[in-house]
C-alpha cells in the first residue's frame, strides 16, 4: 500500500483548500524557477527516466513522447501543449477531483510540460458538463497570473507563458486526442488521419503534444523528488502512482491515490471497502472504464492493476476506473448499456464505427432478452472484429471490446437466455 | 524517392505519393469511395485499407504516405478482410433499391459490393432512413442511399468554392445537407452528381431516363462558353439524354459548367427543322431548291458591299470558313463575328487569345481581373483561379463590378479611371504585381463589349508590358470570351465589317447570330438566318435555312486558349437540317459561285490553308507578342455586368427549359418576388 508520504495528490478529497495559498503550503509551485533553470533537456530526461506513462489510457511513455517535439521551430511555427480534460469515460472520474481540489498541480505541471516543450502556450480542453471544474481551474489559472507563476517572465525564469482554459460541448469524442484538436480548432469534432501525427502537425498545423491531465498533473512532484523516487514505485515498466476510480458494488466508492501494480483484489477489499455482499458476491469487474473488457471473478482474484497484468489478462489498464459489479447484476444488459453509449458516440466518420455500433447495439439489446439465434454470439464478435482496427481513431475498437469481453466470460449466460425465450416462445 | 514492395512487385515513386496512388501506377486496383484524386483526402470509407507489413492493423491507403522499403499486400487475408466489413457495414442502412435507382449500373457501391462483397445481408435489425434535400432544379437526392463519403461536401468546399453542404450530426444520425434548407448556388454543382459514388446524388432532369448500357457515347466538346470543355455526349435513338465531363487536365480537369451539363434539353425545342421563306409577311415552310432559289435570286445583281455577314456564337470553323469564302465570292468584305458589339483590336493573335493557358493559370501568383465576372462569363477558368488561389493564396485584383468570385480579392476600382492609374504604375496592386513572378491579368468581355474598347484593349497592353508579364514562356495577357465559336471566327479572320453598316446593307447572312440588335436591322434588308433555333434572329429572317446543333456536327471549335477541338456527330439534326458548311456549299452552287470543296477532308484542308493552327488538333501554337490597340482617351463609365443570367446565354440555352427553371430558383430569387409569382 502506498505510503503518504509517496502521494502526489494530498489534496485529493477536498479536505485542505484548492487556492494557491493552501497550495503552495503542499508544496506545489516550490522551486520551480530551479526546475525551470535546469533546462528542457533535464525535464524531459527527467520524466523519461521516471518511466511515466501516459494516464489517458493508452499508456505511452511520456518521455518519449515529449522527445518527438521539435527542439527548435525550424519554419517559423509555434510549438504547443494541449491538455486533455474532456474526461468522459464511463466510470472514470479521477480528473474530475485533480481539477477540483488540486488544480495548481495541473497549472505548475503546465508550465514545466511546456517549457520542456518549447512551447509558449497551452491550452486546457475541458469537459462541458464540467462546469464547477472550469470555474475552480479557471480560478487557480488566474491566481498563478496575478502571481506571476505563469505569464510573462513566468516565475522569474525569463520564460513567457500563457495558458487558456477551452470548455468543450459535451462529446465524447472530444477526447480522441485528433478530435480534441479539431474541436479546439473550431471544427467539428472529427478525428484526424494519423499521420500526420500531432507532433509533426496538430493545432493549427503546428507541432504539438496532447496530454491527459493527470500525466501533466503529476510531473512537477516527479522533477521536485526525482526520476528515481517515481520509478520506486510499482513494478518494472509500470512506474509511479496512480488515481484509482472504484465505483459501482462496493460499499465505499472512491477515488483513490494508489501505486501502480497493486492488485485489483487489494484495490477493493482496502479502498473500496469490499464488495457488497463479500468477495463471493462478485460477479465481473471492467478494470480500466467501460471500453475496457471485463474480468470475472476468478482473474480479479489474482491481477495487478498495470499495464501489462491487465494485456496478459486479456484485458487493459486504460482510464484505471474500476467497475465492480455483484451478482445482482444483469451482466448482458450492463454491455448492452454500455453498447448503446458507443453508438450514441461514434463521430460517424468511419463506415464501420458508424455503421456497426449501431448494429451490435441492436443485436446486444435483443440479447438481453435472449430474442436472438444462438450463431448470433459469434457474429457478434464477427461484427466487432470488422471494426476494431479498421477505424481512423479507436472509438470503433473501444466499441468493440466490452461485448467481446461478455462473449468470452459469460457466452454460457447468453446461451441460456437465448434457449429461455425460445422455450417460452413455444410455449 | 521511396522505394517499396507493392504485391511482391517493387516500384519507386515521387515523395509525398499515397499507397493508392502507387498502387495505380503498377495498374492493381484498390477499391475506393471517399478517395477522389481531385480533392482532399478524408480516410473515412475504410474502403482502401491495405496490409502494411510491421503495421499490426491495415492501414488507409489512401491517406498513407509512401516511405521506403514499406511492403504492402493489396489483396492478403487481411485486407480482403477489411474490404468485406466495410461493404457489409455500408450495404446495412443503404436501401438497396437499385431496381429504382438512377445510378444502376455506374455505381461504385453496385459495383464494389458485387467484386468484394457478401451475397447476402446479416443484418435483421431496422434500417436507416433520411429526409431528402432540396438542393435546386438540377440535383435529384434520395439521401437514405448515401454512404457519407462526403465527396460533395468536398467539392463544395474545395472546387466550387461555395461553403453550403457539409455533414450534420454525428454517427447514425450523420447527414449531408445545408442545415438552412437552401439550394446549392453554384455554376458547377452538376459535377457533385458524378462524384458521388451512390444514387444519394443523381441527375434531376434525366430522372428515371435511361440506363448506362442502353446509352451510346460520343466523345465531343461543349459550346456553352469559350473554355471548351471535353464532354461526352449520350445517347439513345436519336436523342441527346445527357452530358457528362471528359478528362482535360488542362482545359476543364474533370468538371463542366452546370449550363454545359443541362441545356442539352433545349435541343428539343424551338427547333428549325425545315426551311422557310416569307411569303407575305409571313413565313412559309418551303423545301431546300425553293429557300436556296429565293436567295439566289435576291443576291442577283447586289453589289458586293451592300451584301453582309455576321457568325454567331455556336457558329463550327468548317462553317465560318465557307461563309468567309462564299462572301468574297460574292466580291464582300462585311464580315463580322463579335456581333455584341465588342471592340477590341482582332489583328494581332496575343490580343485576343487566353495566352496564359488555363492550366497556366496555377503557376500565376498575381491575378488582376479587369470588367469580368469569370463565376458566369467561364465558370471553370474561375474554378482554376480559385484553385491556385486555395493552393497557393496569389494575391487577386479586381476592377469592375464587386462580386462574389468564390475566393477573396482585392478591390482596385470600378472602371478605366483605375487602370489607367495602374498603367501609371499607381495604385495598391501596383506593388503585388511589380514583385509578382508570374502575374497575369484577365480582360473581360465587361471591359470590351462599349464603345471604348479600343483603347481599354490598348490600355491593358500596357499595363500587361509595365508589370513584366510578358517574358521567356510567359505571357500573362488575355482576353476573355463566352462564345463558343469566337476564337475560331477570329483565327478564320471573320472580321472586319461594320456592324452598323451590315444591318442596314440589301442582305444580310446570320450564321446563328442570335445576339445582335435585331431592331436595328433595315426594313428593306434580306435577311437570309441559318442556325439550329427558332430564337430572337430566326423572327426577322426572309429565308430560313436549318443547320445542326453543335450534337449534330463533326466539326471544330477554337477555345478561348487557341486550341481547336474536334466536335463529334451524336446524332442526326432533326428534320431537313443539314449540317451547316453543306448548307453554304450548296447555296454557292445554286448561286453561280460553286466553293472548290465537297467533303470534310477538303474543307479542313482548306481550314489548314487559312490558318495553320488547324492542322495540329488539341495544340495551341503561342502567339508572338505585337502591339495592339488603339491609344486614347477612356469613357469614365464603370464596367458593366456583361452575363446577367448564368443560365442563359444562348441559342440552345434559352429553349431549355431546365435552364429556365435555374433562372427562377437562382437568379430571380436574387430579386425581391412580387404577388404573382407562384
Amino acid at each position: 500500500m502506498l505510503a503518504d508520504k509517496d502521494r502526489v495528490f494530498t489534496n485529493l478529497y477536498g479536505w485542505l483548500g484548492a487556492d494557491l495559498k493552501s497550495a503552495q503550503a503542499r508544496g506545489n509551485w516550490d522551486r520551480t524557477k530551479d526546475l525551470l533553470a535546469k533546462g528542457r533537456e533535464w525535464i524531459v530526461e527527467e520524466v523519461k527516466k521516471s518511466e511515466l506513462r501516459g494516464r489517458g489510457g493508452a499508456g505511452f511513455p511520456t518521455g518519449m513522447k515529449w522527445s518527438f517535439m521539435p527542439k527548435e521551430s525550424k519554419d517559423g511555427r509555434p510549438s504547443y501543449l494541449v491538455i486533455n480534460a474532456d474526461e468522459s469515460e464511463p466510470g472514470t472520474c479521477k480528473d474530475r477531483d485533480i481539477i477540483r481540489h488540486e488544480p495548481h498541480t495541473i497549472v505548475e505541471g503546465a508550465l514545466l510540460a511546456s517549457f520542456a516543450m518549447g512551447a509558449h502556450a497551452c491550452y486546457i480542453y475541458i469537459r462541458g458538463e464540467f462546469h464547477s471544474e472550469a470555474v475552480a481551474l479557471q480560478k487557480a489559472i488566474d491566481e498563478a497570473y496575478e502571481a506571476k507563476l505563469i505569464g510573462k517572465n513566468a516565475c522569474g525564469s525569463g520564460w513567457d507563458f500563457d495558458l487558456y482554459l477551452h470548455r468543450g460541448a459535451g462529446a465524447y469524442i472530444c477526447g480522441e486526442e485528433t478530435a480534441l484538436l479539431n474541436s479546439l480548432e473550431g471544427k467539428k469534432g472529427f478525428p484526424r488521419n494519423k499521420p500526420p501525427f500531432p507532433a509533426g502537425a496538430g493545432l493549427y498545423a503546428c507541432p504539438t503534444t496532447v496530454n491527459n491531465i493527470e500525466t501533466i498533473a503529476v510531473v512537477p512532484e516527479i522533477l521536485r523528488r526525482g526520476a528515481s523516487w517515481f520509478a520506486s514505485v510499482g513494478r518494472e515498466k509500470n512506474r509511479g502512482t496512480k488515481v484509482f476510480c472504484l465505483s459501482g458494488h462496493i460499499n465505499n466508492p472512491c477515488n483513490v491515490e494508489e501505486a501502480m501494480s497493486i492488485p485489483l483484489k487489494e484495490l477493493i477489499e482496502k479502498h473500496g471497502g469490499g464488495v457488497r455482499g463479500g468477495w463471493d458476491n462478485l460477479l465481473a469487474v471492467i478494470p480500466g472504464g467501460s471500453s475496457t473488457k471485463l474480468l470475472p471473478k476468478d482473474i480479479s482474484e489474482t491481477v495487478l492493476m498495470d499495464f501489462d497484468s491487465l494485456r496478459t489478462a486479456g484485458s487493459s489498464l486504460g482510464t484505471a476506473a474500476v467497475i465492480v459489479m455483484d451478482k445482482s447484476t444483469d451482466i448482458v444488459y450492463a454491455i448492452a448499456r454500455l453498447a448503446r453509449f458507443y453508438w450514441h458516440e461514434s463521430c460517424g466518420q468511419c463506415t464501420p464505427c458508424r455503421e456497426g455500433t449501431g448494429w451490435m447495439y441492436r443485436i446486444m439489446q435483443r440479447m438481453v432478452k435472449g430474442e436472438a439465434d444462438v450463431t448470433e454470439i459469434d457474429m457478434l464478435l464477427d461484427i466487432g472484429s470488422e471494426i476494431e482496427g479498421h477505424t481512423i481513431c479507436a472509438h470503433g475498437d473501444a466499441s468493440a471490446w466490452p461485448i467481446q469481453g461478455l462473449i468470452k466470460h459469460f457466452r454460457p449466460e447468453m446461451e441460456r437466455r437465448i434457449m429461455e425465450y425460445r422455450q417460452k416462445a413455444a410455449a | 524517392m521511396p522505394k517499396l514492395t507493392i504485391d511482391g512487385l517493387e516500384v519507386t515513386v515521387e515523395p509525398g505519393t499515397s499507397i493508392i496512388q502507387a498502387v495505380e501506377q503498377l495498374g492493381i486496383e484498390i477499391p475506393r469511395f471517399c478517395y477522389h484524386d481531385k480533392l482532399s483526402v478524408p480516410a473515412n470509407c475504410r474502403m482502401c485499407l491495405v496490409e502494411v507489413e510491421k503495421s499490426p492493423k491495415p492501414v488507409a491507403s489512401c491517406a498513407m504516405p509512401c516511405a521506403d522499403d514499406m511492403k504492402v499486400y493489396t489483396n492478403s487475408p487481411m485486407a480482403q478482410k477489411a474490404r468485406k466489413g466495410v461493404i457489409e457495414m455500408l450495404l446495412i442502412n443503404h436501401p438497396l433499391d437499385c431496381p429504382i435507382c438512377d445510378e444502376g449500373g455506374e455505381c461504385d457501391l453496385q459495383d464494389q459490393t458485387v467484386a468484394y462483397g457478401f451475397d447476402r445481408s446479416r443484418y435483421r435489425e431496422e434500417k436507416r432512413a433520411v429526409k431528402d434535400k432540396d438542393l435546386g432544379p438540377l440535383v435529384k437526392t434520395v439521401m437514405t442511399r448515401c454512404i457519407h463519403c462526403t465527396r460533395c461536401v468536398r467539392f463544395g468546399e474545395e472546387i466550387a468554392g461555395v461553403e453550403e453542404l457539409g455533414v450534420l450530426n454525428r454517427g447514425e444520425y450523420l447527414e449531408i445537407g445545408t442545415y438552412i434548407q437552401q439550394l446549392v448556388t453554384s455554376e458547377m454543382s452538376g459535377n457533385i452528381i458524378d462524384i458521388c459514388p451512390v444514387g444519394a446524388l443523381t441527375s434531376k432532369p434525366y430522372e428515371f431516363t435511361a440506363r448506362p448500357w442502353e446509352l451510346r457515347k460520343t466523345q465531343s466538346v461543349d459550346v456553352s462558353d469559350a473554355v471548351g470543355s471535353n464532354i461526352r455526349i449520350d445517347t439513345r435513338g436519336g436523342e441527346v439524354l445527357r452530358v457528362l465531363p471528359r478528362l482535360h487536365e488542362d482545359v476543364n480537369e474533370e468538371w463542366i459548367s452546370d449550363k454545359a451539363r443541362f441545356c442539352i434539353d433545349g435541343l428539343k425545342n424551338q427547333r428549325l427543322d425545315r426551311p422557310y421563306i416569307r411569303q407575305n409577311g409571313k413565313l412559309q415552310p418551303a423545301n431546300w431548291p425553293q429557300a436556296f432559289e429565293e436567295i439566289a435570286k435576291r443576291l442577283k445583281g447586289v453589289k458586293g458591299e451592300r451584301i453582309g455577314a455576321v457568325v454567331g456564337d455556336l457558329a463550327d470553323c468548317e462553317s465560318i470558313i465557307a461563309l468567309k469564302d462564299f462572301m468574297r465570292t460574292l466580291g464582300s468584305t462585311n464580315i463580322e463575328c463579335r456581333q455584341d458589339g465588342a471592340q477590341f483590336d482582332a489583328s494581332e493573335p496575343c490580343g485576343w487569345r487566353f495566352n496564359t493557358t488555363i492550366a497556366g493559370i496555377e503557376k500565376a501568383d498575381a491575378i488582376l481581373l479587369i470588367g469580368t465576372n469569370p463565376r458566369t462569363e467561364a465558370a471553370l477558368i474561375n474554378a482554376r483561379i480559385r484553385k491556385t488561389w486555395l493552393a497557393k493564396h496569389i494575391k487577386i485584383g479586381v476592377i469592375g463590378q464587386q462580386i462574389d468570385l468564390n475566393y477573396p480579392y482585392k478591390y482596385l476600382g470600378a472602371g478605366p479611371e483605375t487602370l489607367e492609374e495602374l498603367a501609371k504604375g499607381k495604385g495598391a496592386f501596383a506593388d503585388v504585381l511589380l514583385k509578382a513572378q508570374a502575374p497575369m491579368l484577365i480582360l473581360g468581355p465587361g471591359a470590351v463589349c462599349r464603345d471604348d474598347g479600343l483603347e481599354i484593349h490598348a490600355l491593358a497592353r500596357k499595363v500587361a508590358e509595365k508589370y513584366n508579364m510578358l517574358r521567356d514562356g510567359w505571357n500573362g495577357f488575355n482576353l476573355l470570351h463566352t462564345q463558343a465559336s469566337r476564337v475560331g471566327a477570329l483565327e478564320l479572320g471573320f472580321t472586319g465589317g461594320d456592324l452598323d453598316k451590315m444591318l442596314k446593307g440589301d442582305v444580310l447572312y446570320l450564321l446563328g447570330a442570335d445576339e445582335i440588335p435585331v431592331n436595328r436591322i433595315g426594313k428593306d434588308t434580306f435577311v437570309i438566318y441559318q442556325g439550329h433555333h427558332g430564337d430572337r434572329a430566326a423572327a426577322r429572317a426572309d429565308v430560313i435555312l436549318p443547320g445542326a446543333a453543335y450534337t449534330e456536327k463533326n466539326a471544330i471549335y477554337v477555345n478561348n486558349e487557341g486550341r481547336p477541338q474536334l466536335a463529334k456527330q451524336a446524332v442526326f439534326a432533326p428534320g431537313e437540317a443539314r449540317e451547316d458548311w453543306k448548307i453554304i456549299r450548296a447555296l454557292s452552287e445554286i448561286a453561280g459561285k460553286a466553293l472548290p470543296y465537297d467533303d470534310i477532308a477538303q474543307v479542313r484542308a482548306r481550314l489548314v490553308e487559312a490558318n495553320p493552327i488547324f492542322g495540329a488538333i488539341d495544340a495551341i501554337k503561342p502567339a508572338t507578342w505585337k502591339p495592339f490597340g488603339k491609344d486614347g482617351d477612356c469613357d469614365k463609365s464603370p464596367f458593366g455586368e456583361y452575363i446577367a443570367n448564368f443560365y442563359m446565354t444562348d441559342a440552345i440555352s434559352r429553349a431549355s427549359k431546365v435552364m429556365a427553371e435555374c433562372t427562377d430558383a437562382f437568379e430571380q430569387g436574387k430579386k425581391e418576388k412580387t404577388g404573382t409569382h407562384g
